[in-house]
């Protein structure tokens, strides 16, 4: 009568939790390994990714800003790269879009999730490798940025405050993205409209040019909204002055924006056919 | 307590009454299904017939309305964790990672079965030796041909030792040299005795692999049985020949309509018209012969034939195997082993 256990339709035994948590942690580190795999086999990706923001760092150093004056030590390049910087970190994430679409049209989310793998592990493999590719992109731009006259004024901790402030900001558009891209489902679709919202949000920010030179039904956008929060947030840890009210308004938006988006990218996971 | 000696009795795939919609779309509408161990379903349809829905289904990708499925007697819903230990699937495209090599995509999908790394390693190798791809290993897979790419998507389908695998439209798309490779190695797998289910619109396809064979159209079961079963539907011999000038077609239809047990079949584009002639065989033949050239139509390929699958679909359905477009419009598919590149995969 042992073979009752066996009894068709049985639930099997199924792992603890303290195994299906260990199982997480290794699928999302195999997952990040692949695409950081993927990544450095196309180097194609690292210069799509850094080429626009040096051109955007050349073009407003020395073409536009000459006739943006700013109040700000050091001049215009040290108003100019906190923004840049940012602006990066939301564009990184063209690729987190674009890559799952690819994944999900070519059949690889389908393959992926009718396996026994952690389910958490797709998305959560994407962002951590493309953090990393993100930091590694701000970097980068900030080695651009020193080799065109950008300092930090304001001193190391505070510096590295700022990547961070920059990275934690990339990774919750990554994961407006990854929902963009996942609910959206196909490369094309992604890349022609998916993102589009990115450029008046960045550019209608304090990232290029002072908010005050804008006329004033603008203002009242500019001044409002999270770029802009981050933006001078970053500003004030890289060169100094009152941080504090735009941290706190940063760090509200940004919670706000995992919270409604990451169960959404997580829905549309599931749901992605 | 006939079930408990009763795991080898049961079947591999099990579906009852299954149902699905998508919105006003029924895709499924009530579907049984019964796979025993180690045999080959073959499931044939056309484009937008249900095929897909059913097996991403089966595969628990998707949830069904109503109805129940049961894969090596795990509820796809209830149980969805083990059903998922039990199966590998193959789906229309290849499903890998372009940008890396074929040992990669096998190395990573094993550890996602969380093998160690000295055994996924091992997988790696064995599968690209089974499949023929050792030798192309450690080149990107988007340096592959069509065929090595679905070789590969087959191996990965392959790495945790499936008991049920599923093959949605394994060679759809691939040339006619790279089909048959692939049928040798869906052979070889059921030889292993891994239970098979495989959805094509091939009607040869599904001639040549499966044991059985059900047929599906706007989401039900219209027929099952083996191929010889399906075959006997149609009710014996099939006379079929082309009519080269394309503005008769008209004339030999009613020409050889007094002739045949049922509806002439005329396919427009191509030419070709058959009728089934029951067991009349080559006294059929005579008569054809005589009726066309008393209606004066120039006909070529004249010949007597068993029935196709084509054929049983015909007789089934009243038309032919064909493939939804998006747009709604039909478009008659080609007959034999040539494979169109026409086919796109629909939403489902």
């Amino acid at each position: 009568m042992t073979a009752v256990a066996e009894r068709v339709g049985a639930p099997r035994s199924e792992p603890g939790l303290r195994v299906r948590f260990g199982w997480a942690v290794t699928d999302t580190l195999t997952i990040t390994r692949r695409n950081l795999l993927v990544w450095m086999r196309v180097p194609a990706y690292l210069v799509f990714t850094v080429i626009q923001p040096v051109m955007f760092v050349l073009l407003f150093r020395y073409v536009f800003g000459g006739a943006i004056p700013v109040h700000t030590v050091g001049g215009y390049v040290n108003f100019l790269m906190p923004g840049i910087i940012a602006q990066t970190a939301a564009f990184a994430t063209f690729g987190t879009a674009i890559a799952l679409a690819q994944e999900l049209k070519k059949g690889v989310i389908d393959r992926l999730r009718s396996m026994p793998m952690a389910r958490s592990a797709v998305l959560a493999g994407r962002l951590v490798a493309d953090t990393l590719r993100m930091l590694i992109t701000i970097l980068i731009i900030i080695g651009v940025g020193y080799a065109v006259g950008f300092r930090f004024t304001n001193g190391f901790v505070p510096a590295v405050a700022m990547v961070a402030l920059a990275t934690v900001f990339g990774v919750a558009i990554a994961v407006i993205s990854a929902y963009t891209g996942l609910a959206i489902g196909d490369e094309e679709s992604v890349q022609a409209f998916g993102l589009i919202w990115l450029f008046p949000l960045t550019f209608l920010s304090s990232a290029f040019v002072p908010i005050s030179t804008m006329p004033g039904w603008l203002q009242a956008f500019a001044k409002n909204q999270p770029v802009t929060y981050v933006i001078d947030t970053m500003r004030g840890l890289a060169l100094g002055g009152p941080v504090e009210a735009n941290l706190w308004k940063s760090l509200v938006w940004l919670a706000g924006i995992f919270v409604v988006f990451s169960p959404l990218a997580v829905r549309a996971y599931r749901r992605a056919s | 307590m006939s079930q408990v000696n009763g795991v080898g009795g049961q079947p591999a795939i099990l579906v009852e009454g299954l149902t699905k919609s998508f919105g006003e779309v029924h895709a499924l509408r009530g579907i049984d299904l019964s796979v025993p161990r180690g045999t080959v379903l073959g499931v044939l349809g056309p484009n937008g017939a249900g095929k897909t829905t059913a097996v991403r289904i089966l595969t628990t990708l998707l949830l069904p309305e109503g109805g129940r499925a049961l894969v090596e007697g795990y509820d796809v819903v209830r149980e969805a964790a083990a059903v998922r230990r039990s199966i590998g699937l193959a789906g229309q495209s290849a499903a890998i990672q372009e940008e890396l090599t074929g040992r990669e995509n096998l190395e990573i999908i094993g550890r996602l079965y969380h093998l160690s790394w000295p055994r996924a390693r091992r997988r790696a190798i064995d599968l690209l030796e089974q499949f023929g791809l050792s030798d192309a290993a450690d080149r990107a897979a988007k340096t592959y041909s069509g065929g090595m790419q679905r070789r590969l998507d087959l191996a990965a389908s392959l790495v945790g030792q499936p008991k049920v695998l599923f093959l949605d439209e394994p060679t759809t798309g691939l040339d006619p040299r790279s089909r048959l490779g692939m049928w040798d190695i869906i052979r070889s797998l059921v030889a292993d005795g891994t239970t098979l289910l495989l959805t094509t619109q091939y009607l040869d396809e599904a001639d040549e692999l499966a044991n059985e064979i059900v047929v599906i159209d706007h989401g039900l079961v219209i027929a099952a049985g083996t191929s010889e079963e399906l075959k006997g539907r149609v009710g014996g011999d099939v006379v079929e020949f082309t009519v080269p000038d394309r503005s008769r077609i008209g004339d030999a239809v009613t020409a050889i309509a007094k002739i045949g047990e049922g509806e002439p079949h005329a396919d427009k584009e191509t030419g070709v018209v058959s009728v089934g002639v029951g067991g009349r065989g080559s006294e059929a033949l005579v008569e054809a012969v005589r009726h066309l050239d008393g209606a004066g139509v120039e006909v070529r390929d004249l010949a007597l034939r068993r029935p196709s699958l084509d054929d049983v679909f015909l007789a089934l359905t009243g038309h032919a195997a064909e493939e939804e477009q998006p747009n709604g419009r039909r478009r008659g598919r080609r007959r034999g082993r040539g494979t169109s590149k026409t086919v796109e995969r629909t939403a489902s």
